[in-house]
């Protein structure tokens, strides 16, 4: 078995869902992610958490461009596409309770993103990767477009132009990477072994790093994210923030410092500063929003922050943190946006100072809010306190002041989230509050799910993090081994 | 060589088929002689072709990939166009018989080796297209159509044919063996006759494939001109118009590339702000697609410009993609006015509903126009960038993604008003021969994506 049954059967399964009608697209969808899931589980089953390349394919595409298609599962790897099969079946059962208009395009639209998602982060090959990438933009512009609100149109195509412009500068860095290799090809190990110039590392480094800080995204790179996921249906917002977000954090591990290790150099102050202004910047703008969707989106902005900034401190704990938090973070936020979908969907508002008082005619639904908040703002035995902690020891490294400002995303997160949620769920029921019902059915199990995994993530992490660790202390060893053999 | 024997005979059939009334029988006899023609062209292939007939003509791997598009590319047109040649006149055996008297001239055009051949070639093609272009006779817009096109064809054929003569002048040859010979001979003297010909075939050639600054005729001819007429001249023309572009650059003057290629790269650049931000304004979506084919003619110079062994292969992978991605859209275009009866991308609005295939394929074609991965318009223009690269010629790669960009802004407002603005229309009709057309181009696009190494590796 290859890693290539993960990459295709979602596009088998999507053309198959595009043949079912309503309900029953969403089941077949359902059932074909929870079988992607069980192959990714049979993967981890045989996974030696070695730095090894395991489960990998490598067959030629293009062979007379040097395109092969050459993918595989190392730790890292393993953790992403862990993250990506364990949130889609996740998500579909979130929308249960929606009946989306054409739900078989929907649906097949997402298992096509899944397709695209697994293909970038199990891609060892720069075209493919390239790719993937691409191929996962197009099916959630769709999805946002088409099921989306009120000002879609023009906001999806803001999204769908900011992104598309960073991954062509993307691809010109990997076309000249290429063009750099003794044998023509596009292979990830072959870009390893490029010994570059630090000026031209560094114009390398600024193409990637402007597809990736696009995706994250990064302050100043941000202003599509709000708009695009308060627009789009909350389906969509969930794959963009739980997965699609985590295609330019993991493109900055192994695709951006790895490859221009001396561009890394040159801009590591630049970026570590970007990814600190983020946090502070969209934790105060957090502060003041009064739609709950956007609120959210502008916390992810500040827990993405955290995470670029861990990883371009560029250690072992800043890079396990970011692993562990981008799984924390993915299992958060959809299901902090799963909250936001509940109460509009039963309210008709996301207004927070319309609400309040929901706790006392929905205690199951106030548990779970309690729960996931509380991971998200990293209270200690919650998934989000192991990764922000690793994160804040990372960024330490670099110096106690940029620690400080960087460790104000857990005060300030702190306080605008236990506000979100006393305005919410506490004070006094009003009007429109009081016809509130408590969550059942799916609901409940989505939630349950994601409570679980909050908890059973935050007291041990140990089995997750073991995943990763080897990987990640290979490819540092290979980052500093380029440091020391590169001519300056 | 038999392939243009059979379609210039072809014609002269149809012309006769004509006069006794054989209406029916026009487009059958004229889409199997084309496969005969296709068959014979094929069965050519072979790696040491040599010039034939006092080296005129040179049918090698090259000429043979470009005729084969263009007899595709041809055939999908003419089959698009029954039922629709009908309405604008009586005499629809001069249409077909003009098409495939064009489409000679173009074979000439992939497969000359003299000089004077292309001359020919390219009148032969031009003078047919100046009357397909005011076929509808009776209509204003066509006619002006018909008159600029003629103007100007006749205007930048004379700047070709001038710098033909400069450049016998100099090199006492007609032959692209010779006029190379000329120039290896000549390092460090060759005639300023010489360069002042390499300038005036640039300005010929320019007009006839619609680079910036020779491009204003373009917009114009092609809106005036019937849609099916547009379709043929924007694809197979442009085209065949690169190839020997193509052709006469890299055998003849690849040795004094540093002379000419900072003109065509002024004129690439130019080409692609020009024809992208101009296509940005149009609110007919015919004349859009006239402003994008002007954009495309610039991704295209990228394989003269930064001249090397790929060029032939990444004009052709590019130009397949292009011309089959504008068919489909052609054809939807011609669809959509049947039922709308105006060009304007508001037609659009709202089709999805009504007619998801013909959506689907028109997004596809979008999709490759604006080269996204997965379709064949990714594919060329991954070639041309990696062809520029490697010549280190990073500004204008950087001007390409620039335009890129741009280009997504106009195609995909095509797409948004297809799923996600909505208007009271009926279900367009989409006859049997449409349909196969259309998803025949949209499965090649994503084919061609997919697995590029269909036709990559070819010449």
């Amino acid at each position: 078995m290859t890693v290539s049954i993960l990459i295709f059967l979602p596009i088998v399964a999507a053309l198959l869902t595009l043949l079912f009608k309503n309900e029953m697209a969403k089941h077949a969808a359902m059932f074909f992610a929870v079988v992607e899931l069980a192959i990714a589980l049979y993967f981890l089953s045989g996974f030696v958490p070695d730095a090894s390349l395991q489960y990998s394919i490598d067959a030629p595409w293009i062979p007379q461009f040097g395109v092969y298609f050459k993918a595989g599962i190392d730790g890292i790897s393993m953790v992403m596409v862990l993250l990506t099969t364990a949130l889609v079946p996740l998500i579909i059962l979130t929308t249960y309770e929606h009946q989306y208009k054409n739900a078989n395009a929907f649906y097949a639209l997402i298992l096509f993103m899944q397709a695209g998602l697994l293909t970038v982060f199990t891609a060892f090959d720069g075209f493919l990767f390239y790719v993937g990438w691409e191929a996962a933009l197009i099916p959630i512009y769709f999805i946002c477009a088409l099921w989306g609100g009120e000002n879609r149109i023009r906001i999806t195509i803001k999204f769908f132009i900011y992104t598309f412009a960073g991954s062509l500068f993307m691809l010109i860095g990997i076309i000249y990477l290429y063009l750099q290799t003794p044998g023509k090809d596009y292979d990830l190990q072959h870009f390893y072994n490029l010994s570059l110039d630090a000026s031209h590392q560094s114009w390398v480094f600024l193409a990637f790093f402007l597809a990736f800080a696009i995706k994250m995204p990064l302050f100043p790179f941000h202003t599509w994210q709000p708009d695009t996921y308060t627009e789009a249906p909350t389906a969509g917002t969930m794959l963009l923030s739980g997965i699609m977000l985590k295609m330019g954090i993991y493109g900055v591990i192994r695709w951006l410092i790895p490859n221009a290790p001396l561009g890394y150099l040159t801009w590591q102050n630049v970026a570590l500063a970007l990814a600190i202004i983020g946090i502070v910047y969209a934790s105060l703008i957090a502060f003041k929003q009064i739609d709950g969707k956007r609120l959210v989106a502008y916390s992810s902005i500040a827990h993405v922050g955290l995470i670029a900034a861990g990883i371009f401190a560029w250690n072992l704990y800043g890079i396990q943190g970011a692993m562990i938090q981008m799984v924390s973070h993915g299992i958060n936020v959809v299901g902090m946006f799963f909250i936001w979908d509940i109460i509009s969907r039963r309210l008709g508002t996301r207004d927070i100072s319309k609400l309040g008082g929901i706790a006392k005619v929905a205690p199951q639904f106030s548990i779970a809010f309690l729960i996931i908040v509380l991971g998200t703002v990293a209270l200690p035995l919650t998934n989000g306190f192991v990764g922000e902690f690793l994160l804040l020891r990372g960024v330490f490294a670099w110096g106690i002041y940029t620690t400080a400002i960087a460790g104000t995303t857990i005060i300030l997160g702190a306080v605008y989230m236990l506000r979100m949620y006393k305005n919410v769920m506490q004070g006094e029921l009003n009007e429109l509050t009081a016809t509130f019902t408590d969550i059942k059915g799916s609901e409940k199990l989505a939630l349950g799910i994601i409570c679980a995994l909050i908890i059973v993530i935050g007291v041990y992490p140990q089995p997750l993090l073991h995943i990763s660790e080897a990987a990640v202390t290979n490819l540092i060893d290979t980052v500093n081994h380029k440091f020391i053999t590169t001519k300056f | 060589m038999n392939t243009l024997i059979i379609i210039s005979v072809l014609p002269i059939v149809l012309l006769y088929l004509g006069l006794y009334k054989a209406q029916k029988a026009l487009l059958p006899v004229t889409i199997i002689g084309m496969l005969i023609a296709l068959g014979a062209a094929v069965m050519q292939w072979s790696d040491n072709a040599q010039p034939i007939y006092h080296g005129m003509m040179l049918f090698n791997n090259f000429s043979i990939a470009f005729s084969v598009v263009s007899i595709v590319s041809t055939i999908l047109i003419l089959m698009l166009s029954k039922g629709y040649f009908e309405k604008i006149s009586s005499h629809i055996a001069e249409y077909y018989a003009i098409i495939l008297f064009s489409l000679a001239g173009i074979v000439v055009m992939v497969s000359y080796h003299n000089l004077t051949m292309l001359f020919v070639g390219i009148e032969i093609m031009s003078v047919s297209l100046y009357i397909l272009a005011g076929i509808r006779k009776n209509d204003f817009a066509s006619n002006e159509s018909a008159l600029k096109y003629f103007l100007m064809g006749a205007f930048s054929t004379g700047f070709l044919l001038f710098g033909i003569t400069l450049i016998y002048g100099a090199s006492g040859s007609f032959d692209l063996d010779g006029i190379r010979d000329y120039v290896l001979a000549h390092p460090r003297n060759i005639d300023p006759i010489f360069y002042t010909g390499v300038l005036l075939i640039i300005v010929g050639l320019c007009f006839k494939v619609g680079a910036a600054p020779f491009h204003f005729w373009t917009p114009d001819v092609y809106e005036g001109a019937p849609s099916l007429i547009t379709a043929y001249m924007s694809t197979v023309v442009k085209a065949a118009g690169f190839a020997a572009f193509l052709r006469l650059f890299s055998a003849s003057f690849g040795s004094i590339a540093t002379f000419w290629s900072p003109v065509l790269m002024v004129i690439t650049i130019i080409t692609l702000f020009i024809g992208n931000i101009t296509a940005l304004y149009q609110q007919s979506f015919k004349r859009m697609l006239a402003f994008s084919s002007i954009s495309h003619a610039g991704y295209l110079m990228f394989a003269i410009v930064a001249l090397g062994a790929a060029s032939a292969n990444s004009v052709f992978v590019y130009a397949t993609a292009y011309s089959i991605a504008s068919i489909i859209a052609f054809g939807a275009l011609v669809l959509v006015r049947q039922q709308t009866g105006s060009d304007n991308v508001e037609g659009f609005n709202g089709l999805a509903r009504k007619n998801p295939f013909l959506a689907f394929v028109l997004t596809v074609s979008m999709l490759s126009l604006a080269g996204i991965p997965l379709t064949a318009g990714f594919v060329g223009k991954f070639y041309m960038f990696s062809g520029a690269l490697l010549q280190y010629k990073y500004i204008m790669v950087i001007v390409a993604v620039v335009n890129a960009i741009i280009s997504i802004f106009y195609y995909f407002r095509v797409i948004i008003a297809m799923y996600f603005r909505s208007a009271d229309r009926s279900e367009v009709v989409v006859p049997a021969y449409y349909k196969f057309v259309l998803g025949f181009s949209a499965l090649v696009t994503i084919a061609i994506g997919v697995y590029p190494a269909l036709i990559s590796s070819l010449i």
